[in-house]
């Protein structure tokens, strides 16, 4: 990374992502009812400054946060095919899926981005809980794919944000193809001996739960988080009885056994940082290390940056308007060629 | 005795008239009613047949649930010979849901695993409706495992309305098991070839039907998640479920047409409960098939084109 963008890019991405967030956005917390008003909750990571819940947060303000400097370049997602079912239900699927464009800004509900994060190289993938409940259909399917080919290239681990209420069912069974497609990937990773991580953020359920979300070398989870196969409501018609307190949350899955960690989310990014680099084997992160202009890049932390990416406009950090698709294109466009060059489509090592 | 179903009515009633002839006829031996039975039978067999050309994919959901349809132990007591079962996931506790173990398929010596609905109360309840909780999962991953070493081919038998949706089976990792146990599908260097006898359902059937080949009985059904489920979710209401099963392609058929499977096994006239060993045989002789096309094989090149396949998946919707 130079100078460039890793430090005066920031500063004008901030002028950036401030100017989008509306000024006098009051959002109430669902937990405890507080009236938080939005930059400050923003500047919080969208943990609610009374009670500390963990709300949903875009992949696009979890990468401005994560990514030093918030800069990271987008990784292509191959485009399925658009409606392969004619899936109609009292809504057309192309509509409903028009209308979560329109309404998050995205294109999906897969985030795909390669960057450094306390100088350490990663790829990372974020769901996008606001996109049809960050459903798991063929393209959440191609995005951990292509996230995981292109960790396997440079050789980078792989931080994955899983948010979703399951498999997407206007995709039928081709949502349900996404669990063993995505184990492939998982398995692509473990193969390169490269750390796959998991950080399971409320919700993550069903499907998503029962392939990619579980087969990680190390599990992470937000605070309170509902991750479960079943959930609650259905298990409890099924066995007629009250559930305890606490049940499928984060904790509780903790003390189960099925977590390594429950991690508040302003310390997710500094335990990212210390664990990648000791899987890869990196010395510890150098706190506050930002080099001075003349030093440039690092051949020692960021070994496996190619030139293409280095070159590639960074990304813009913050919250993405829908007004604002058409200015992201030429980031996305740029940054697939390295992905798009890899034209191996998927053959499982 | 057959059961039958909510669209088989007409046919039941002229089925029981035919029935209820001939019983008069015992008890009377000077009545002669042979002809005019034989003419119901023969309006039955045409109904019977036009009712099971055209089934809708709610019907077809009916039948592929149909109580007398065989069932997994059903297919390992008349295909297999030697049936050895192999108990427990070393962990916990064996699920009954889940049957498995050692048995030879025309003498070859392979590993069965396949879901078990039951045949009556007490063994639907002994089998949990075919519901596997994680410790089933994890049996097979186990079963999966001693398969690879010793170089036997893999056959799973899919037959579950999905993973069971209880407070324990969560709280002993039901997701993480059926991830590890579809990982395994994948990892493995031998042939596994897998049948949807009755209910793919979900995740809890992606489990063991992560193949190389993937065969669907033609009125089973594969699906992510139930009619009645998908109905209530997406139209607010249940009984939307002919709806729900129309839009979801849960159909071996629509399956084909989509690439997920790679063969249909036809069924007797009238579905596979009503001529249960026929449609038994035409299973086995399609995973004798099946097997012997993959047999040769070395470990690497089963799971490289085992991977591709479902990385593949999905490239192609259904035609408009
Ligand atoms: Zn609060």
């Amino acid at each position: 990374m130079n100078w460039i963008s890793n430090y005066v890019r920031p500063k004008i991405n901030s002028l950036f992502s401030r100017r989008e967030v509306p000024e006098n956005l009051w959002t109430k917390c669902s937990e405890c009812g507080t009236m938080l008003f939005h930059r400050e909750l923003a500047d919080n990571l969208m943990v609610c400054t009374n009670c500390d819940h963990h709300m949903a947060i875009t992949p696009r303000e979890r990468f401005a946060s994560l990514f030093d400097g918030g800069v990271y370049t987008e990784v292509k997602v191959p485009a399925p095919v658009t409606d392969p079912l004619h899936f109609k239900d009292q809504k057309r699927y192309p509509d409903r899926m028009k209308a979560a464009q329109k309404s998050t800004g995205e294109e999906e509900a897969m985030l795909v981005a390669e960057g450094e994060i306390g100088r350490t190289p990663i790829v990372a993938a974020a769901q996008d809980f606001s996109f049809m409940g960050g459903s798991m259909g063929m393209y959440v399917g191609n995005a951990i794919i292509a996230a995981a080919q292109r960790a396997v290239k440079l050789k980078r681990p792989l931080v994955l944000f899983s948010a979703a209420g399951g498999a997407r069912m206007q995709e039928g069974i081709l949502s349900l193809m996404q669990m063993p497609r995505t184990t492939v990937a998982v398995q692509m990773l473990k193969e390169a001996g490269l750390p796959y991580i998991v950080v399971l953020t409320h919700p993550t359920t069903g499907g998503v739960t029962a392939s990619y979300a579980m087969l990680g070398d190390v599990h992470i989870a937000e605070p309170n988080a509902l991750i479960c196969f079943a959930g609650p409501r259905v298990i409890e018609q099924t066995i007629r009885e009250k559930l305890p307190e606490g049940f499928q949350r984060a904790e509780y899955l903790l003390d189960h056994g099925m977590l390594d960690r429950v991690t508040h989310r302003s310390q997710m990014r500094a335990e990212l940082i210390t664990l990648t680099r000791m899987l890869t084997g990196l010395p510890p992160e150098v706190k506050g290390d930002l080099p001075p202009p003349s030093i440039g890049p690092d051949a020692e932390t960021a070994p496996e940056l190619p030139a293409a990416v280095e070159n590639a406009e960074p990304a813009k950090a913050g919250a993405k308007t829908a007004g604002d698709a058409a200015a992201a294109k030429p980031v996305t466009a740029k940054s697939a060629k390295p992905a798009a060059d890899a034209k191996d489509k998927g053959t499982a090592k | 005795m057959q059961n039958y179903l909510e669209f088989e009515k007409p046919l039941a009633e002229i089925e029981g008239k035919a029935e209820e002839l001939r019983a008069m006829a015992r008890a009377n031996s000077e009545m002669d009613v042979e002809k005019e039975a034989a003419a119901l039978d023969a309006k039955a067999d045409k109904m019977l047949r036009e009712l099971y050309a055209e089934l809708t994919p709610w019907r077809k959901c009916q039948v592929a649930r149909h109580p007398n349809r065989p069932h997994c132990m059903d297919y390992v007591n008349r295909l297999f010979t030697d049936f050895m079962p192999l108990a427990g996931d070393r962990n916990f506790a064996d699920d009954h849901a889940v049957i498995g173990g050692l048995a030879r398929l025309e003498d070859r010596p392979v590993m069965v695993i396949g879901h078990e609905k039951g045949h009556d109360t007490k063994t639907r309840i002994e089998r949990n409706f075919g519901m596997a909780r994680p410790e089933g999962y994890r049996k097979a991953i186990r079963l999966m495992d001693l398969a690879d070493r010793f170089r036997l081919p893999v056959v799973t038998l899919v037959d579950t309305p999905g993973a069971y949706p209880g407070k324990g089976a969560e709280e002993r990792g039901q997701s993480e098991a059926i991830a590890r146990s579809t990982e395994r599908c994948l990892s493995i260097g031998v042939p596994l070839v897998s049948v949807i006898i009755g209910e793919g359902g979900s995740g809890g059937a992606v489990a063991f039907a992560t193949a190389d080949r993937l065969v669907m009985l033609e009125h089973s059904i594969y699906s992510v998640i139930s009619p009645e489920g998908c109905a209530s979710i997406l139209w607010k209401d249940a009984e939307k479920m002919r709806e729900a099963a129309e839009a979801l392609r849960l159909t071996a058929q629509d399956l084909k047409a989509l690439g997920v499977i790679d063969r249909i096994v036809k069924e007797p006239v009238g579905g596979a409960q009503r001529a249960r060993d026929a449609a038994i045989d035409a299973v086995g002789r399609s995973i004798v098939e099946l097997l012997e096309e993959l047999s040769g094989k070395d470990g690497k090149a089963l799971r490289d084109a085992r991977r591709q396949k479902f990385l593949d998946m999905g490239s192609k919707g259904l035609a408009a």
